[in-house]
């Protein structure tokens, strides 16, 4: 477990799912996601085929997903792609199912009775909600950061040592405890009292710990939903910084509702918008509405609404 | 209260016996004080009839000890109960440790069906069943809390006993057996359990079981590594509620366990007559027996002795608790 296992298959069983995307085989054929046309955009103004890193492999293609609570829609035809070892934000206002949407690339949508997902979202070209394909073994490798810092009300050494505990991975814990802890750069703040409760840490500290709890369990994505938002300024300042290092080596999804991070911290920049169901409730869904280089959607946006939104004229 | 008002503010009040303050009331609120009275009558009461209880079980218990020929000494230490004799007699044992033994017997046998029984049903109720599920279910394990005990005790005696016997034999099954009135006690309490023990897991906040599932955790994971943890002082409370009533249950311990008291101490063959703490005092209560007489205040003494049993229980409960616990 201690090596990166990104292609293989999340079954054991050989997959008889075929990927439909053209430009989704993530090593064999790197130029051609990028040849091909910017299939992940709904601003067709070629976005990501002049950056140098546009070659990178996809790690998720979404192709036309919508969720639904019960009879509620809450997101609908959201098509994009997520690279590789890049930032991916989506911004948005309150309601646009962003955090939705950021939950089904680990099916923790799985988790809440009613909610369905519909449309097609292919993990290494692979279909991630396929019959056998294991929701656990999923989550293991797309980590979650969530809003509020969520440690286990255990020592900060078990909280490290949960995820390999139970997924019965031959590492050494003390090992794994340092290197997650230097990696979320809360090492020397803590080292000295590992064995006391998670709790007894400030929320910056909580939520830095819930990272390196993420990166023990050796994910490939980590997904992070709002995770600055409980945070005061010099904790999210610390939590952009880790982002950036962990880019080199993870591939990072984060949900904000704030634009300055977005535009700090990510590489590219999906915004999404709340449309009104109905009139009578103000039942609200999502829709995507432009996804790009995260400079390109802050000063030169293809849609009139991203815009809007940018320059705080709206949401 | 010295210094109410600043000198510039004087000014703006009405000098002093002129009438009302400005920001006197209106009109007097009689109706806060009935309502504050009539709260504190009710709390007050709950008080007043606890430490009543708990001072006349005493006194009348400690009379006890005051009989010539009665020892409290042989009260806890003598292995024979009998009490129903002349206290000069030869044939007067007065030792509570037989009925003890009984009471600790079937309780055991209680608790060692309910915790299980119960835990696994909260687990299963809280982790993996659906909503509609536990909907359904858990008004049904609520009903058989809501079950009269004398018809449990009948229940045991009509067919947890003989089916005992069919298992196990006629001739090592006798009639009035330990076994099955503590298995009954384990079913009435199972409730309990299960009941109180799943609201406390329902309440771990989900954003802990997201967490371990984010890590790639199955259920069972969640629930015995995480869940089960944090809703520890939930689910200790509720083996500490059935403790009390696996201990206090009268009817069907009388019905189906017996009135004799174990000769032999330990007594732990569960297929055994037995008398319980409960069973004695309902037999004692049953007959006719005169104040200050050794039956009438053995009665109270036992009480007592069962009052203070779960007193103890309770507190070391209260102290793995807080050991244990992962509080979130």
């Amino acid at each position: 477990m201690d090596q990166r296992i990104t292609s293989e298959p999340l079954t054991t069983a050989p997959s008889t799912a075929q990927p439909i995307r053209i430009d989704a085989g993530s090593s064999a054929t790197p130029s051609t996601s990028a040849a091909s046309g910017p299939v992940w955009s709904q601003d067709s103004a070629g976005s990501g085929s002049d950056r140098p890193g546009a070659s990178k492999g996809v790690v998720f293609g979404a192709n036309d997903v919508s969720v639904h609570y019960g009879s509620a829609p809450a997101l609908v035809n959201v098509t994009l792609d997520i690279r590789e070892r890049e930032i991916t934000a989506f911004i948005g206002p309150s309601g646009c199912g962003k955090s939705t949407f950021l939950r089904c690339f680990n099916r923790t949508n799985d988790l809440i009775p009613g909610a369905k997902v519909s449309g097609r979202i292919d993990y290494h070209a692979q279909n991630l909600y396929a019959k056998d394909v294991d929701a656990v073994e999923v989550r293991r490798r797309i980590g979650m950061v969530f809003q509020k810092p969520n440690p286990f009300p255990k020592s900060i050494y078990d909280n490290l040592t949960f995820g390999p505990k139970v997924n019965r991975m031959k590492v050494d814990f003390d090992e794994v405890v340092e290197t997650s802890l230097r990696r979320a750069a809360l090492w020397d703040e803590v080292k000295g009292k590992l064995k006391q409760n998670a709790y007894s840490l400030s929320g910056g500290q909580q939520q830095r710990l819930c990272i390196a709890r993420a990166l023990t369990v050796d994910p490939e994505v980590i997904l992070m939903d709002e995770p600055c938002s409980a945070l005061d300024p010099i904790a999210t300042a610390h939590i952009e910084d880790l982002m950036r290092e962990l880019e080199h080596d993870y591939t990072i999804v984060i949900v904000t509702h704030n634009m300055q991070q977005a535009a700090r911290v990510s590489d590219r920049t999906a915004f999404f918008t709340a449309e009104i169901e109905s009139e009578d409730d103000d039942r609200r869904f999502g829709r995507l509405v432009e996804i790009g280089d995260t400079s390109k959607i802050f000063s030169n946006p293809t849609d009139k609404r991203t815009e809007d939104y940018i320059s705080g004229r709206f949401g | 209260m010295s210094t109410v008002a600043t000198p510039s503010a004087v000014g703006s009040v009405p000098p002093e016996g002129s009438g009302k303050h400005i920001l006197a009331a209106p009109r007097p609120r009689y109706g806060e004080k009935v309502v504050l009275g009539l709260l504190w009558l009710c709390a007050a009461i709950s008080v007043v009839t606890t430490v009543g209880i708990i001072v006349v079980l005493f006194t009348e218990a400690v009379a006890l000890f005051g009989i010539p020929g009665v020892s409290i000494v042989e009260f806890f230490t003598d292995t024979a109960w009998r009490p129903f004799t002349d206290p000069g007699s030869d044939n007067f044992r007065i030792g509570v440790l037989p009925l003890l033994n009984s009471t600790l017997l079937v309780t055991a046998i209680a608790l060692a069906i309910a915790i299980p029984l119960g835990l696994a049903t909260a687990i299963y109720l809280s982790e993996y069943a659906r909503p509609r599920v536990r909907r359904t279910v858990k008004p049904f394990l609520e009903l058989l809390a809501g079950v009269p005990t004398v018809v449990l005790g009948y229940f045991a005696l009509t067919f947890m006993t003989p089916l005992l016997r069919s298992l196990f034999g006629i001739e090592r099954v006798p009639i009035f057996n330990a076994m099955s009135a503590g298995i009954v006690v384990g079913i009435l309490v199972v409730p309990t359990i299960a009941s109180i023990s799943e609201d406390s897991m329902s309440a771990v906040p989900r954003a802990l079981r997201e967490g371990a599932y984010g890590l790639g955790s199955a259920r069972r994971h969640v629930a015995l590594k995480i869940v089960f943890p944090a809703a520890l002082s939930g689910i200790v409370a509720s083996i500490i509620l059935a403790f009390g009533r696996a201990v206090g249950e009268t009817l069907i311990v009388s019905l189906a366990a017996g009135n004799l008291p174990p000769a032999e101490l330990p007594a732990t063959n569960p297929f055994q007559q037995v008398q319980t703490m409960t069973a004695y005092i309902t037999q004692a209560v049953g007959g006719e027996s005169a104040r200050g007489s050794v039956t009438f205040q053995s009665i109270f003494a036992v009480g007592a002795l069962l009052f203070v049993l779960t007193f103890l229980v309770n507190l070391i409960a209260l102290r793995i608790v807080r050991r244990f616990r992962e509080e979130y």
